[in-house]
């Protein structure tokens, strides 16, 4: 099934909900070692994308390759954070399938929860309760649960959103390392100039892959104009040294 | 009497031993199972499994069958259909469970109505009837109660994860349908085994009140399980002896106690009550947000 060194490969991916189609041919390879951003509007597919990636909803057509197992990071609100829990217990649930059926965790699992906390630097958080976290701490506290599986493959769905600033740069700066060690990340924002700082490859995405590239390979307004269906907007040009 | 004595009077009726074994443990399972209930936002299937019971008990009562038995078949049914129905995203949840309740308590009342005469045997389901309890009743709740105890506690680790975030609980590949469906059918055993204590109506209580009251005092799973079932199982006991020596209604006076436990709690625990929230607003200094030091990884 999986090919070791793959990364995440998707090819003609159509994807239909319901009667909607929201993806359309879709062509998409993140090499290990690459960081590469989703952007495009809302409705743009970007989560249903990395939904069909996790084999959460099918392929009309087409087909996905990836390493695995897959770390996935999904937006903060689909996490139950009233859940009465601790930072450590939380993020030893990215095992719980690792773990096994029937069995406890063992000092291999312990360690790979140590070694999460620690790259997202909520070692000294590890007892507390989630309920009482921060909005950038609680991402860390997703992208830990990730990482406590050691995944070769990496999806982060908004990452940026409303994380004060220190965690982003802390998210950056991983993501960077995570993607030095090998494994393919792919994101999805709307934070341009996040998303241009953090990445090497831009996918601009609008139910089909628009154009991909550098982000300095990507300064004609035209593209932009027809992944986010408006007028070109001179900020967001700007923050990718555009000119429109 | 003497202090020992009002204690221990109850006890010299085999009858009433029967009775504190049979609410104690009812008790007590009702709140382990009802931790999650409670942590998922389930009370409503709660409900909608108690009142898809009546049904089943109504058929066991028409056809002479045993009533519990019916009673766990129709509350299976009702759990089940909630979980796979709910699986349609048009609809939500609640909306799928209301239109199921009503119909599974209709279906009761017509096939009661048909019977000419009305027993207590058809109200001591709809009310309890903890002193009419015989051996074998004691020992079926107790084999049912271990058995969902210990579904719990072995699949702890796949419970919690599905709870925090189904949806990447999907994506590593647990089966998240089934353990949906395993914690209604839990629900469903739960309600049914705690119908002869409290009664069909009032089970819900055993389900949801201890542990709302127990989530007010901890931020931890395993306290919460431990302190749902003592304050369930202190309830129960309590409320019997009240029933013992006022001649009240058990069932009624089991809730009315375990309600009590609740607002106590509500009003005077330590950081969530009402007391504490005030004391906080007073003190803005004082750290609301204390660190455990003790690294806990179980959870």
């Amino acid at each position: 099934m999986s090919t070791p060194g793959l990364g995440i490969r998707v090819t003609g991916l159509s994807v239909r909900l319901g009667d909607r189609p929201v993806l359309d041919r879709v062509d998409l390879a993140v090499g290990g070692g690459e960081l590469v951003a989703l952007i495009g509007p809302n409705g743009a597919g970007k989560t249903t994308l990395l939904r069909a990636v996790l084999g959460l909803v099918p392929a009309e057509r087409g087909e996905v390759r990836a390493d695995r197992p897959i770390g996935y990071v999904p937006q903060r609100p689909e996490f139950a954070w009233d859940f009465p829990i601790s930072v450590a217990a939380a993020v030893l649930t990215g095992r719980t399938r690792a773990i096994g059926w029937l069995r406890r965790p063992r000092a291999g699992d312990r360690a790979a929860v140590d070694q999460a906390l620690e790259r997202t630097g909520l070692t000294a958080l590890r007892g507390r309760p989630i309920g009482q976290l921060s909005g950038g701490q609680r991402q860390r506290v997703l992208v830990a649960r990730a990482l406590a599986l050691q995944p070769p493959a990496l999806l982060l769905d908004e990452p940026f959103s409303e994380v004060d600033i220190p965690t982003r740069e802390l998210l950056t700066g991983l993501l960077a390392e995570l993607a030095g060690e090998g494994r393919a990340v792919l994101l999805t924002t709307h934070d341009l100039p996040a998303a241009a700082a953090a990445c090497g490859r831009l996918c601009l995405l609008n139910r089909t892959v628009v154009a991909e590239g550098p982000p300095d390979r990507l300064r004609d307004p035209a593209l932009w104009l027809q992944a986010f269906g408006v007028t070109s907007s001179a900020e967001l040009l700007g923050s990718l040294g555009a000119r429109p | 009497m003497s202090p020992l004595d009002l204690l221990t009077d109850p006890w010299e009726h085999v009858f009433m031993q029967r009775a504190f074994a049979a609410a104690a443990l009812s008790a007590l399972v009702c709140a382990v199972v009802g931790t999650f209930v409670v942590l998922r936002g389930m009370a409503f299937i709660g409900d909608a499994v108690a009142h898809g019971v009546f049904p089943g008990v109504a058929v066991g009562y028409v056809l002479q069958v045993n009533l519990a038995l019916g009673g766990a078949v129709a509350g299976i049914a009702t759990a089940l259909a909630v979980a796979i129905v709910s699986q349609n995203r048009r609809l939500k949840e609640d909306t799928v469970i209301g239109v199921f309740f009503a119909f599974a308590f209709a279906v009761g009342i017509v096939l009661v109505s048909t019977q000419s005469a009305y027993t207590g045997d058809l109200a001591s389901f709809l009310f309890g009837q903890i002193l009419g309890i015989s051996d074998a009743d004691v020992v079926t709740i107790a084999a049912a109660g271990v058995m969902l105890v210990a579904v719990i506690l072995v699949l702890r680790k796949e419970l919690v994860t599905v709870s925090l975030d189904r949806e990447t609980a999907a994506a590593a590949g647990l089966p998240v349908r089934r353990l949906d469906a395993l914690l209604y059918v839990m629900v469903a055993v739960a309600i049914v085994i705690s119908l002869q204590a409290v009664g069909n109506i009032l089970v819900l209580a055993l389900l949801i009140t201890p542990a709302a009251t127990a989530r007010l005092l901890t931020d931890r799973l395993a306290v919460m399980m431990v302190l749902a079932a003592g304050i369930g199982t202190g309830s129960a006991i309590t409320g019997l002896y009240l029933s013992y020596y006022h001649n009240l209604a058990s069932g009624g006076l089991i809730v009315l106690v375990v309600t009590g436990a609740f607002v106590a709690c509500w009003l005077l625990a330590p950081r969530y009550g009402l007391l504490g929230k005030v004391r906080h607003r007073i003190r803005p200094t004082v750290d609301s947000l204390p660190q455990q030091v003790v690294p806990n990884v179980t959870g």
